[in-house]
């Protein structure tokens, strides 16, 4: 998976749940990702969101806090 | 015809539903009926047959042949049974000496204008008009033939009146020369296929059957087989029935082709397959086929098969055929390589929609239990897993609402992004025949399909929106059902969650969304909205049967709560006549999706986080089953090229020619070290395969079919499969060869771990399908023969929720470079990736995939009819030819995608829905130009295939 595209994908979802406030969209946008990402998929958003400049979005950033660890990355 | 050497009972004419009932006499014996029953319906229910030759119970009677008539006390003459119905207190005799008369006289007209050759007719034995013949005792025909239709030389001249047969379609054939003019063929043309193709020119004794001004294979004839059914005589018969003589035997199996899920008779002889006929009996279709179950079963014999395993180390070199247990042990070995060397996670399976539940069961099962991870995606990633997401959040199950049977009840019925004549074209029969009663038709689609305007058939509206605005349009007409107070408040407040409704009708009302202020988005005249969403709110029972058009966009699964809104806004949902009906693709892709497909998802829609499910099979199978969701399709194919994803094991499907961006895909295959195809044919994907394991039709196995309606049908062996081993058995031996020790001896043991392990179908088993025929899930304690309608007494997840559903355009926008927006789809004829249908006579319809195109877009590019094209997108180019309609509206080109050398997906996009994956094949932004024929990529490809397709002779 492509950064890019991982960041496009995390936007995406951020985008659907973009009537939330802030507090609510990135709970909605965290558990979404845990629930349909497989670990390695949330292990590389993680590292974007750790980073500066990767194409994620302020919200998608957020719910990056929100999203479960996992296990083996 | 034919319903006598296989009987299946036929009762003259069809069943009434009344509740009064009315009680008579038929030759001394009382009988009771309900109200509107013929005579001779009430006379076969009694099991007294009335002889017949016009009258079959598909079909109205119409009452023409004369033979049927019977005396009635206090009546004078003889009526038709067909046409009299049964009255209270009637007494009937069917049998008298008067009546033995007249119907001698009847036939020996009928005879008197027939050949006489019925030792060497392809009817013979099998004809009722010779069974009529015997019953009424007609022992001579007085007359000389005179003016007659069936000798080709009369007086030394050509007979003007003989028609030489009609051999075009590749079939069946029209004899003219034995038909008795009883008209049934018309007649189920127009009421059971309702495609009007068939004609009567002249009357009386001249009275002829005519497709229309030419032959059958060029009339509006669709091939679907209904007058052939209803033929009485040999003058419309299949070819396989002239080449090798009448079946012997008849076993019920359920179609492979589309999520209709037909019900046929699989009638044999020996163990050739002579011919399928739609089961009378079969819930989904009623008695009705289409052109693919009912005749394009070819494929399943086709010398293109693989009859033996075959392996190689690597794709460049050619296949060598193996044993069985040489190539399980290979590919045990690689993948447990794969895992060792690159963790658990490394190798996956993809589920087929085309395989049985049982099947597709062992596959997830394989995933889960041996290879330890939840890496297992299916075939409806690509088109319905939106649906999934998008009903299971409003209405709690991602299951259709209602059984096919339910349109007969419908009085609105809104289509969109689905064309049923062509996709699932014997619900577009019963959908039509409730069009033709009057019900009210709504179509969106940017393409005019044939449901929007037919014989006897006009949608009230068509909204031609442009692709990629589903949301828009959904929403602007919400809009107009909450801003003119037109919502079933009652309905909202008893069945549905009252803050998300508040926070959603707030949402829909704000003006922006309105249709004029949408107009120019959608492109959709705001008043054609207005009317249309307050037909579907205020004209009765109203109905939404969508397709893949909703589903394969960025905002598909947005689509599919758009249309759960409109349906709980209006109180559409819970009883018979209304609901939100996915049309499924395929024929099991129900199944598949139910039986735990989805990598995040136990059998049963039960997420892998959910310690409870999850303890259900760690019990069972003795194993930790992973709490993290696996790879969807898209990501196998992209943790692939990284080098994290490794092995694949693929059921039954052709990702690479279904699956969009070929490229990416070709090179996500490329990079894995075990692929394994297992499949009939060495499809496309099996380019890039190390093992292919030959798999069986679905002639050859049992098992079940899931269909739309949630209905479980059972598919049955009617032959041995041609590799020694069913698909299910390939499975085990692989489950084996990695060391799990499963033991099943017949897929009813799969059935029955399936009902132990999944609450909805805990009531189903081979034991019950045996006696009810079918079952729709759920189907447990609550509910032991099935649910035909969901959420009635309530919604699955208590209180259904309204979603917000914000309109986001794609990114793949039109511009300079490429003005065009592509959308496909397919037809009638071929079926998907078309590797079953293009193995079959089917391609006498449809040879290649054409691009339809608006005549103002080809003027202005140069573009005639017929002309080679190249389409060019910013994933990728092909070349197909062109052909010029104002179907497509200018701005927007269609396909379909059912050759491999269109590879129409190598110009579709990487974009997909948010929620699910589910690529974006309905938008892609392209741009046409006329070519000289076949894209380098296209040849390429085709050198690559031809390559990847070496297979080496057989070692001695
Ligand atoms: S095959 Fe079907 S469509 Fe064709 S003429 Fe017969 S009934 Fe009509
Ligand atoms: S073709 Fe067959 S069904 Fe049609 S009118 Fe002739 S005999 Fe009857
Ligand atoms: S409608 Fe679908 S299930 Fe029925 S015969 Fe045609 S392809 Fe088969
Ligand atoms: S069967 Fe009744 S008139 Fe022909």
């Amino acid at each position: 998976m492509t950064p890019d595209k991982l960041a496009y994908m995390a936007n995406q979802i951020a985008t659907a749940f973009a009537r939330l406030p802030d507090d609510e969209a990135e709970a909605a946008i965290a558990a979404h990702i845990d629930q349909f990402w497989d670990p390695r998929m949330r292990a590389r958003l993680l590292s974007l969101a750790e980073s500066p400049n990767t194409g994620l979005s302020d919200r998608a950033r957020g719910a990056a806090a929100l999203i479960r660890r996992p296990e083996t990355a | 015809m034919k319903d006598f050497i296989l009987p299946d009972a036929d009762f003259g004419t069809p069943a009434r539903r009344s509740d009064k009932t009315v009680t008579l006499t038929i030759d001394g014996m009382d009988v009771t009926v309900p109200e509107g029953t013929s005579v001779m319906r009430a006379a076969a229910m009694a099991g007294i047959e009335i002889p017949k030759l016009c009258a079959t119970d598909s079909l109205e009677p119409i009452g023409s042949c004369r033979l049927c008539m019977v005396e009635i006390e206090g009546r004078r003459g003889t009526p038709a049974s067909c046409t009299t119905p049964a009255a209270d207190g009637m007494e009937v005799h069917t049998q008298t000496p008067k009546l033995a008369k007249l119907r001698r006289g009847v036939m020996e007209l009928y005879i008197s204008d027939h050949p006489l050759d019925c030792l060497t007719c392809a009817a013979n034995g099998d004809c009722q008009l010779q069974d009529m013949a015997g019953a009424v005792g007609l022992r001579e025909v007085r007359y000389t033939p005179g003016a007659n239709h069936f000798q080709t030389r009369q007086n030394g001249e050509a007979n003007p009146r003989f028609e030489a047969k009609d051999t075009s379609n590749p079939y069946f054939t029209y004899d003219p020369a034995k038909c008795i003019a009883c008209f049934r063929c018309v007649r189920a043309c127009e009421e059971v296929q309702g495609t009007f193709a068939l004609t009567v020119e002249g009357r009386g004794f001249e009275a002829r059957i005519a497709s229309g001004t030419s032959d059958f294979l060029n009339s509006d004839c669709v091939s679907c087989g209904a007058c052939v059914q209803a033929c009485p005589t040999a003058t419309l018969q299949e070819n396989a029935v002239i080449e090798h003589g009448t079946p012997d035997r008849a076993i019920v199996t359920t179609c492979a082709y589309c999520g209709v899920g037909c019900s046929l008779r699989a009638e044999m002889k020996g163990d050739r397959l002579i011919r399928m006929v739609p089961w009378k009996d079969g819930k989904a279709n009623r008695g009705h086929s289409c052109v693919k179950g009912r005749f394009a079963f070819g494929y399943a014999a086709h010398p293109d098969r693989i009859r033996n395993p075959m392996i190689r180390e690597t794709i460049d070199q050619p296949w060598r055929e193996v044993s069985w247990d040489e190539a399980l042990a290979f590919t045990a070995q690689r993948l447990r390589a794969i895992q060792a060397e690159s963790g658990t996670g490394a190798i996956g399976g993809i589920t087929s929609s085309r395989c049985t539940n049982e099947e597709t069961f062992l596959v997830q099962k394989l995933i889960r239990q041996v290879f330890g991870n939840n890496n297992v995606d299916t075939c409806a990633r690509v088109c319905h897993s939106p649906t999934g997401y998008g009903l299971k959040t409003t209405f709690g199950t991602s299951a259709g609402t209602q059984d096919f049977d339910s349109v007969e009840a419908a009085d609105v019925v809104l289509v969109i992004g689905a064309n049923p004549t062509d996709g699932h074209p014997v619900f577009a029969s019963r959908l039509k025949k409730r069009l033709r009663q009057g019900a009210k038709l709504i179509v969106a689609d940017p393409r005019r399909i044939d449901l929007v305007k037919g014989p006897h058939v006009q949608a009230a509206h068509h909204l031609a929106l442009r692709p990629g605005t589903n949301v828009a349009l959904l929403t602007a007409m919400a809009h107009v059902i909450v801003t003119e107070g037109l919502t079933d408040s009652a309905f909202i407040t008893e069945r549905c969650d009252a803050e998300a409704f508040a926070d959603w009708a707030a949402f829909v009302s704000e003006e922006h969304l309105s249709p004029e202020a949408t107009e120019a988005l959608t492109g959709v005249p705001a008043d054609q909205v207005r009317q249309a969403a307050r037909l579907y709110a205020t004209g009765g029972n109203a109905a939404i049967y969508y397709g893949l058009g909703v589903t394969e966009h960025s905002q598909g699964s947005t689509t599919v709560m758009a249309i759960a809104n409109l349906a709980m806004a209006t109180g559409n949902i819970g009883r018979p006549g209304v609901g939100v009906n996915p049309l499924r693709g395929q024929n099991n892709v129900q199944g598949s999706c139910d039986m735990g497909s989805f990598p995040h998802e136990l059998p049963g829609y039960r997420h892998v986080h959910d310690a409870e499910a999850r303890g259900v099979f760690e019990r069972l199978w003795n194993v930790t089953i992973s709490d993290e969701p696996g790879l969807r399709i898209p990501n196998m194919l992209d943790a692939a090229v990284d080098g994290s994803f490794r092995g694949l094991y693929v059921q039954g499907e052709d990702i690479l020619q279904s699956d969009p961006d070929t490229k990416h895909v070709a090179a996500g295959l490329a990079a894995m070290d075990c692929v394994i195809v297992h499949d009939l044919f060495l499809n496309e994907t099996a380019n890039y395969a190390h093992v292919f394991l030959p798999g069986s039709s679905f002639l050859e196995k049992d098992g079940t079919f899931t269909n739309a309606e949630r209905r479980l049908n059972r598919v049955r062996r009617v032959m041995a499969p041609m590799t020694g081993l069913a698909d299910w058995e390939v499975t085990m031996a692989l489950a084996n060869a990695m060391g799990a020790g499963w033991d099943y001896a017949h897929p009813s043991e799969i059935m029955d771990e399936i009902a132990a392990t999944t609450p909805s179908f805990a009531g189903v088993s081979y034991d019950l399908l045996e006696r009810e025929g079918s079952v729709q899930w759920p189907c447990n304690a609550a509910a032991p023969l099935g649910t035909p309608v969901m959420h009635e007494a309530g919604f699955v997840r208590g209180k259904g929720l309204f979603v917000i559903t914000d309109y986001v355009p794609t990114d793949e926008r039109t511009g300079p470079r490429f003005p065009l927006l592509l959308t496909t789809g397919r037809i009638l004829s071929q079926y998907n990736v078309g590797a079953q249908t293009r193995r079959t006579a089917n391609t006498a319809w449809h040879g290649e995939d054409r691009l339809e195109i608006h005549p103002h877009d080809a003027e202005t590019r140069g573009i005639a009819e017929g002309d080679w094209v190249r389409l060019a997108s910013r994933s990728g180019e092909t070349s197909l030819r062109a052909t010029l309609t104002d179907r497509v509206s200018p701005g927007v080109v269609y396909t379909t995608f059912h050759h491999p050398e269109t590879q129409a997906n190598v110009v579709t996009s990487d974009y997909s829905d948010w929620a699910t994956n589910c690529p974006e094949y309905k938008v892609t932004a392209v741009q046409v130009a006329l070519s000289n024929g076949p894209s380098d990529w296209q040849e390429d490809y085709a050198a690559q295939a031809r390559a990847a397709r070496r297979i080496l002779p057989a070692a001695e």
